[in-house]
């Protein structure tokens, strides 16, 4: 399967199909800060992603200009 | 993974609820938890005229889109900074939701009506940029909300933005600030417009998720300043928290409004009287503001340049 990993961009081929929750832990990514999309489909940690399939690892963390909250 | 309230399939785990959602049922949950937070807080009525802060990110255009939807009426306001490619990019973004959705739209330049642009800014103060822009953006907002007569300021925090400033302001033990933390502030002087974040309920990754689900074209550039930037690293030590203990920034952050901001409501009102800036008449506890000194720096150092 490809990964394409976005902040900094980068794609990463991963033989095999496997889980989400798996594929985000032998990258070592924390699935709190990312959300996991296959085209337009949200994938949740059970969904099985197969070899010849991409997806796409979008973070959810964004930064920046300090602020009382 | 099946959804908590239907038979469909999820398409989002939320460990901190123990639930994970279908597509429908998670909008509906995400605006539900808006609605609530607005109800529980008196953030809002129907009556107000809002101004929405929207940078063009998931957040802030996620929140003009649920108050839309909820029936408030809003009028956005945008803060060109003068980033290369950022800012453009992040204007036009702002302004196709705007003109989509048939949305007024308030739009400042900084460069064009202050002079800098923020880059300019950080480097003329010697100020890191992401202080230069938190001050010019909580300035120009309340400015244009007092200018434009609106009665509420709405911006787009969320959890992780709450968590991750209560964790630095504990770590440098900012008494004041943590007093003036919370979700509703309301105004404290006749040139202090009150401001509200309605998403606090919802984590960055929900919010990211409502804007994907809900089709919201958002600007997904990170700023380039903010790389490195300590609120990140602070984030990122509360996912991994968060990750270990679900829930964990929920109970950190709402448990210290409950139990610990309070204790700290005092050292938000001793001594602290507010008054108008002899340059601007914006409300402040000095002589001059903070935004204003901050810009006859920027002027006089930018003047010794040679600039």
């Amino acid at each position: 399967m490809k990964v394409i990993i976005r902040r900094p961009r980068r794609e990463v081929e991963m033989p095999g199909s496997r889980r989400v929750r798996d594929l985000l832990q032998e990258l070592k990514i924390n699935p709190e800060s990312v959300l996991v999309v296959r085209g337009d489909e949200l994938l949740t940690p059970d969904e099985l992603v197969k070899d010849e399939e991409t997806v796409e690892v979008v973070p959810a963390i964004s930064g920046g200009s300090d602020d009382e909250v | 993974m099946k959804c908590k309230t239907c038979p469909g399939k999820a398409v989002i785990d939320m460990r901190r609820h123990n639930a994970a959602f279908c597509k429908d049922c998670f909008i509906v949950h995400a605006e539900r938890q808006v609605e609530r937070t607005i109800e529980s807080d008196k953030m809002l009525s129907k009556d107000d005229r809002v101004l929405v802060a929207v940078s063009g990110g998931k957040d802030s255009l996620t929140l003009w889109e649920v108050l839309r939807r909820l029936g408030y009426h809003t009028t956005g306001f945008h803060i060109v900074l003068g980033i290369d490619h950022y800012s453009p990019q992040a204007r036009a973004t702002v302004e196709a939701y705007a003109k989509k959705n048939s949305l007024p739209l308030i739009v400042t330049h900084v460069k064009e009506e202050y002079d800098f642009s923020i880059p300019e800014l950080a480097q003329y103060t010697r100020r890191v940029p992401c202080s230069a822009c938190g001050l010019s953006k909580r300035y120009l907002m309340n400015r244009a909300a007092l200018e434009g007569s609106f009665s509420v300021l709405a911006t787009g925090h969320n959890l992780d933005d709450a968590a991750a400033t209560l964790l630095g302001n504990l770590l440098h033990w900012q008494t004041p600030q943590l007093g003036r933390m919370g979700p509703a502030l309301e105004a404290t002087h006749p040139k202090l417009v009150k401001t509200v974040k309605p998403l606090i309920r919802l984590t960055e990754r929900e919010t990211l998720a409502y804007a994907m689900l809900r089709g919201i074209d958002y600007h997904d550039d990170e700023c380039p300043n903010a790389i490195g930037a300590t609120s990140l690293f602070y984030k990122d030590l509360l996912n991994q928290l968060e990750h270990a203990s679900p829930g964990a920034k929920q109970s950190f952050y709402f448990g210290f409004l409950k139990k610990g901001r309070p204790a700290f409501l005092s050292a938000q009102a001793d001594g602290v009287e507010l008054k108008e800036c002899e340059v601007c008449g914006q409300a402040t506890t000095t002589e001059t503001c903070a935004y204003c000194r901050m810009m006859d720096l920027a002027r006089r150092t930018a003047t010794a340049r040679g600039r």
